[in-house]
């Protein structure tokens, strides 16, 4: 089968800092892959390569085929990769169900003239968007706060609102930036069932970023270790937790 | 339950309320209740409407920070002044001729100037647009050099007065409708997605320098078609009307009315506009010069009081679309 994504020598160096290198990922369609590794690894690094927010130093980013170094952020996003962000990144002052449409925004056909003078096309178009904007926000159980102003909701509804706004224009990769990051317990465990049922039920290819062990064994099928900008392992959940380079990364080399 | 909502069409309830507003005032006028002199303030206060409408698409809605917005605003006052004059035979299409050169030619020279520059960020761009507005006012200053007969900085004269009262409210209330069905769409989501957080809108699929570009010149286009109407009422133009104390002015309308409110906007031109003239009215000639001290103290008052402006980002009943 031929890789959705797959990501060869890819590096980023900031001034001397060689905040990745030489970073390769394949991933297959349906998968659903975790991205591990301590603090300042290099892996949100890897999420702003691939949607474009950096430029790699080297290397190649290939999406179905097709090159995405040197796209803008809005070109990847259009061709099928939509992210979340580690510190959430809402449209604060606009209403949960607008923070959705936002990102449907391309797919619509109307312009400026359209919508100054209302034509028919623009009232079915927003009909639509507006359907099916509601359908997403009741899927993730955010039905009743449409009208609310983003900012005002509740962390845990802020995260999935997030979620909702990278899934409305039916991307084919997902990226999750640490969703489970400030949740608790019980937060965490809805958070896991979401994420397995979006991963069903949109069909998604997910690459996520976690701290927490028990979401990444949880979920992922398989899992890539990261270690000053480096994979340095990478397998099925339960053969990587037992790697000494990966026990070695994170809690230090046991001196001799 | 949608339907109901759209009997009149695009901006019906809008136009069917601004007729009745319109009727009203004309009556007043025909009795004499509303002098030639209060006809004028009113009118005034439509054009400085209409500008500050489209700073607040520029500054309110797509968070562009701009400190020349009078630059935009003279650049379509001299323009239709030059058109119409051009123009030997008399009517009124004259004028609907200079509005649409004066918004043209601040469109296209809003498109240039605002490629280089919408690529910085808040105070960085508020100093580019300033500087932008100070070289217009220069070029005005100027102008007789190239232009003998825009005047520099004598002014320049002998345009013929074509706009009236209800020239200025109709085109005021067609700019608010404009300016609602934009922001009220996708585009205008769009434009407050770029306002309220560039690289989260530029990774939902917004491209962001499209959007501030068109949000910038639909802006300044506002402000041509303004600066058409001012020219035509006052048939007579100076550069000092179009300096950077100007885009101050309508700056602190936008504030004031409070960012992203067209409601606001409004009813903030029209009370700015009455309150100046109004204090000349009501304070003795002694301390006449007080004026310009009161109203910047209002203005703090104002801001500690109520910092996101009168209306805070909210619009009038009439103005919201039904949600569908």
């Amino acid at each position: 089968m031929e890789p959705l994504l797959e990501i060869s020598g890819l590096t980023k160096a900031f001034g001397g800092l060689v905040a990745v290198r030489d970073f390769n990922l394949q991933l297959e369609p349906g998968g659903l892959v975790g991205l591990i590794g301590p603090n300042g690894a290099g892996k949100t690094t890897v999420f702003n390569l691939v949607t474009g927010m950096y430029r790699p130093t080297k290397g190649s980013i290939r999406f179905r085929g097709r090159e995405l170094t040197g796209l803008k952020p809005f070109q990847v996003y259009q061709l099928g990769i939509s992210r979340t962000f580690q510190n959430i990144r809402l449209f604060r002052q606009l209403s949960v169900l607008d923070n959705v449409r936002v990102a449907y925004h391309h797919l619509g056909e109307t312009g400026i003239f359209g919508s100054v003078l209302r034509t028919p096309r623009f009232r079915q178009e927003e009909r639509q968007v507006t359907e099916r904007a509601r359908e997403l926000l009741s899927i993730l159980g955010l039905e009743s706060r449409i009208h609310a102003l983003a900012h005002n909701l509740p962390y845990g509804e802020q995260r999935r609102l997030e979620i909702a706004r990278a899934l409305i224009a039916e991307p084919k990769l997902l990226l999750l930036d640490e969703p489970a990051a400030g949740m608790n317990p019980a937060e965490v465990d809805k958070l896991m069932e979401l994420i397995l049922f979006l991963h069903e039920r949109f069909r998604l290819t997910i690459l996520l970023i976690e701290h927490q062990m028990r979401v990444v064994m949880g979920v992922c099928k398989r899992v890539v270790v990261m270690d000053f900008g480096e994979v340095i392992a990478q397998g099925a959940p339960e053969e990587v937790q037992s790697n000494p380079r990966v026990i070695e990364a994170y809690l230090g080399k046991v001196e001799a | 339950m949608v339907r109901s909502g759209r009997r009149f069409g695009p901006g019906g309830i809008v136009l069917a309320g601004a007729a009745v507003v319109f009727v009203v005032l004309q009556g007043l006028m025909l009795a004499g209740v509303i002098n030639v002199y209060l006809q004028m303030i009113l009118s005034y206060a439509g054009v400085v409407a209409i500008t500050a409408l489209g700073l607040n698409l520029i500054y309110g809605y797509t968070g562009q920070f701009s400190l020349g917005h009078a630059a935009f605003y003279g650049i379509g006052a001299y323009t239709s002044a030059l058109v119409t004059r051009s123009i030997p035979s008399a009517g009124a299409w004259k004028l609907l001729a200079g509005m649409a050169a004066g918004a043209i030619v601040a469109g296209v020279v809003a498109f240039l100037i605002g490629l280089p520059i919408l690529r910085l960020k808040s105070d960085y761009l508020g100093i580019a647009t300033l500087g932008f507005g100070m070289i217009m006012n220069v070029l005005f200053k100027n102008s007789d050099k190239v232009i003998p007969v825009m005047g520099g900085s004598c002014g320049m004269r002998g345009i013929a007065r074509l706009a009236s009262f209800p020239w200025v409210f109709a085109v005021a209330v067609l700019a608010i409708v404009v300016l609602r069905n934009i922001v009220f769409s996708s585009v205008g989501r769009a434009l407050v997605s770029v306002r309220e957080d560039e690289l989260a809108a530029e990774a939902v699929g917004i491209n962001t320098t499209r959007y501030k570009t068109m949000g910038f010149v639909i802006g300044c286009m506002f402000a041509g078609v303004a600066g058409s109407l001012y020219a035509h009422l006052y048939a007579y133009l100076s550069p000092d009307n179009f300096d950077f104390l100007k885009s101050i002015d309508v700056l602190l309308i936008v504030v004031l009315g409070g960012l992203g409110s067209i409601s606001g906007t409004v009813v903030a031109a029209v009370a700015w506009v009455f309150l100046l003239e109004g204090l000349r009215i009501v304070l003795p000639p002694a301390i006449q010069d007080w004026r310009m001290v009161l109203y910047p103290l209002l203005l703090i008052i104002f801001m500690l009081f109520r910092p996101r402006g009168m209306f805070g980002g909210t619009e009038f009943r009439f103005l919201r679309p039904k949600e569908n």
